[in-house]
């Protein structure tokens, strides 16, 4: 059985409707954001039903989650805070921002928090140089920019996280 | 002072343009019905090649000698948007998508029409994810509106548009790797040639435009070649948005003439530098630039292609424009940028995969104060060894501040060294 099949008919469908239909290769990508929606992560079974959908090896579904960084095989938090720290928003004081968030947090770049929340990351430029310091959060299926922040706000936000998660209150607008 | 015009980001002088209906109370998709209806593919081509307008995305190439090199016997033809936008120092097409939508829509339209294209795409990078989510509404509303789909005006033209999802790669801005992630591969740029214009997308004869060249069609078609031809320079006419970053007060994207001066962007428009300080240095085009000294001669440049390449021997690319004061270490500068390409160098070619590292390394080391003073000259030869040789231009891009640099400002990385116990 197809689980992503199975529980995203619509969407799969919907994807495949974008490419020519020789060319169902192409659905890959948006394939693999849809795996990821619940869970920020790719599940091994769901490479195999990727590969499956489009008649690919699961070989090639892996490379392409290992090129691209938006896409992961490991599991993380739940959601990821990804702050930018590129030439222009390090002038603008993003290093120092992302250092003082880690403190704050208690992890370190790279690093989880202890009840699989939030993941902090350095990432590469997201073309929002002008209103450093800024992140995107990632997670819930969405991709979400969070820019001019300080670490105040940042951690208003995952405070506001915990309690989404927690309650289903609505997190951020 | 040059006033900043709004045929681009129009969206700061029409409140809502955002709205299908508010753009079309203000003349959208006039310029698309007309070349539908009233012009040959081949007229369109004329107009825009007349226009003199130039590829935004960083090369400047004629935009309409790019649509004219699709052959004749090979269809179908495809049109993609290259809404990747990545350029450390770059935001500018993401204002135009985000604010004003139908725009650059409406220049997508055009251009398929032009090249004769029934279904083309816009590749947005991944982290485009709700600008991307927007377009797909815009494009559903245009299709139950009537604009898109099937023998539009009654003609018989047909046309789709859809957009495409990166996933976190600056490689895929350069456009053979754009292509191939669009057919669901590794962003990894292809050997040229043959170029996209004979095997594209889908091995199809393909034209890739930025998002900026695209938002320009609709006012071209409008307004007329000769409209556009009276801004900016001779050999660069037209207008552009500079994205300003860096150590500078008011960051943003201006939209100004091409041809306006450096000194104009920074003093009069961005505000200058924050108090007390002084401009050092800036690089025109990102972070690919090479870094340029801000003496009179080069802040009095003029902002075109031409100029830039000529008097700085640097390039305007997509006219983003990174402010340095002094208080910014040139060492510390470069070990930014060259950290930037190793992480998106995409492997493929051994110049750039093995060069970015090596490069990297010593830039680690120097800003580290493990550096042996012989250091700057290997870093320096590492990135000469590099020049020329790579599969595309990433690698030749991360060369250009470290050579610059070293030149330009050797005693940034000196004075590193010698922070070096054996320095």
């Amino acid at each position: 059985m197809n689980a992503l099949l199975s529980k995203y008919p619509e969407q799969v469908e919907k994807i495949l409707a974008k490419y020519p239909a020789d060319q169902k290769r192409a659905a890959v990508m948006p394939l693999l954001y849809l795996a990821q929606t619940d869970e920020n992560y790719v599940k091994q079974q769901s490479v195999y039903e990727i590969a499956e959908i489009l008649d690919i090896s699961p070989t090639d579904v892996v490379s392409i989650i290992g090129f691209y960084t938006l896409f992961h095989a490991e599991p993380g938090g739940k959601y990821r805070i990804q702050v930018c720290t590129d030439l222009p928003c390090a002038l603008r004081g993003a290093d120092q921002f992302l250092e003082e968030l880690c403190a704050s947090v208690g992890v370190g770049v790279g690093e989880t928090t202890p009840d699989g929340l939030v993941t902090i990351e350095r990432v590469m430029c997201l073309a929002a140089c002008h209103r450093a310091p800024m992140f995107q959060l990632q997670g819930d299926g969405d991709i979400a920019y969070h820019e001019n922040m300080t670490v105040e706000k940042t951690l208003a936000l995952i405070e506001a996280l915990r309690r989404h998660v927690k309650t289903g209150e609505a997190a951020h607008d | 002072m040059t006033e900043q015009t709004t045929f681009l980001l129009r969206h700061r002088a029409v409140p809502n343009i955002d709205q299908l209906q508010v753009y079309r109370e203000n003349g959208g998709f006039e310029a698309f019905r007309k070349v539908v209806t009233s012009m040959q593919p081949a007229d369109v081509l004329a107009e825009v090649k007349s226009s003199g307008l130039r590829g935004r995305g960083g090369a400047g190439f004629p935009t309409g000698i790019k649509w004219g090199f699709l052959p004749n016997n090979i269809w179908p033809h495809y049109v993609v948007a290259n809404a990747d936008e990545s350029e450390p120092g770059t935001f500018k097409d993401r204002e135009i998508m985000e604010s004003n939508p139908f725009q650059f829509l409406e220049g997508l339209m055009i251009a398929s029409y032009a090249v004769g294209a029934n279904l083309s795409y816009a590749y947005l990078r991944g982290e485009f994810w709700q600008i991307a989510h927007g377009l797909d509404e815009d494009i559903a509303a245009l299709e139950a509106a009537g604009l898109l789909g099937d023998r539009l005006f009654g003609t018989d033209y047909s046309l789709r548009l859809r957009t495409h999802l990166g996933a976190g790669a600056y490689i895929c801005g350069e456009e053979t790797a754009l292509l191939e992630s669009l057919e669901g591969k590794l962003g990894q740029p292809r050997l040229r040639p043959p170029f996209p214009a004979v095997y594209g997308l889908f091995g199809k004869p393909t034209v890739i435009n930025n998002v900026e060249t695209l938002a320009n069609l609709p006012p071209i078609i409008e307004k007329g070649a000769g409209w556009y031809k009276s801004l900016g320079t001779e050999k660069s006419p037209g207008i552009k948005i500079f994205s300003l970053s860096g150590c500078i007060n008011k960051p943003g994207n201006y939209e100004l003439p091409l041809g306006t001066t450096f000194r104009e962007l920074i003093f009069e428009h961005g505000g200058g530098v924050p108090e007390g300080r002084t401009v050092k240095a800036f690089m025109s085009a990102g972070a690919s630039s090479t870094i340029v000294t801000a003496d009179d001669a080069a802040l009095d440049t003029p902002m075109d292609y031409e100029s830039t390449q000529n008097v700085l021997n640097a390039p305007l690319g997509s006219a983003s424009v990174i402010i340095l004061d002094d208080s910014v270490d040139m060492a510390w500068l470069v070990d930014k940028t060259v950290h930037f390409f190793r992480h998106e160098s995409c492997g493929k070619c051994t110049p750039c995969r093995e060069g970015t590292y090596w490069m990297s390394h010593l830039t680690h080391r120097i800003l580290h104060g493990k550096a042996r003073p012989e250091d700057i000259e290997l870093l320096d030869t590492v990135a000469a060894q590099m020049q020329g040789k790579c599969l595309c231009a990433l690698g030749e891009f991360s060369t250009m501040a470290v050579r610059s640099g070293i030149e330009k400002f050797r005693a940034d990385f000196e004075a590193n060294v010698r922070r070096a116990p054996h320095g």
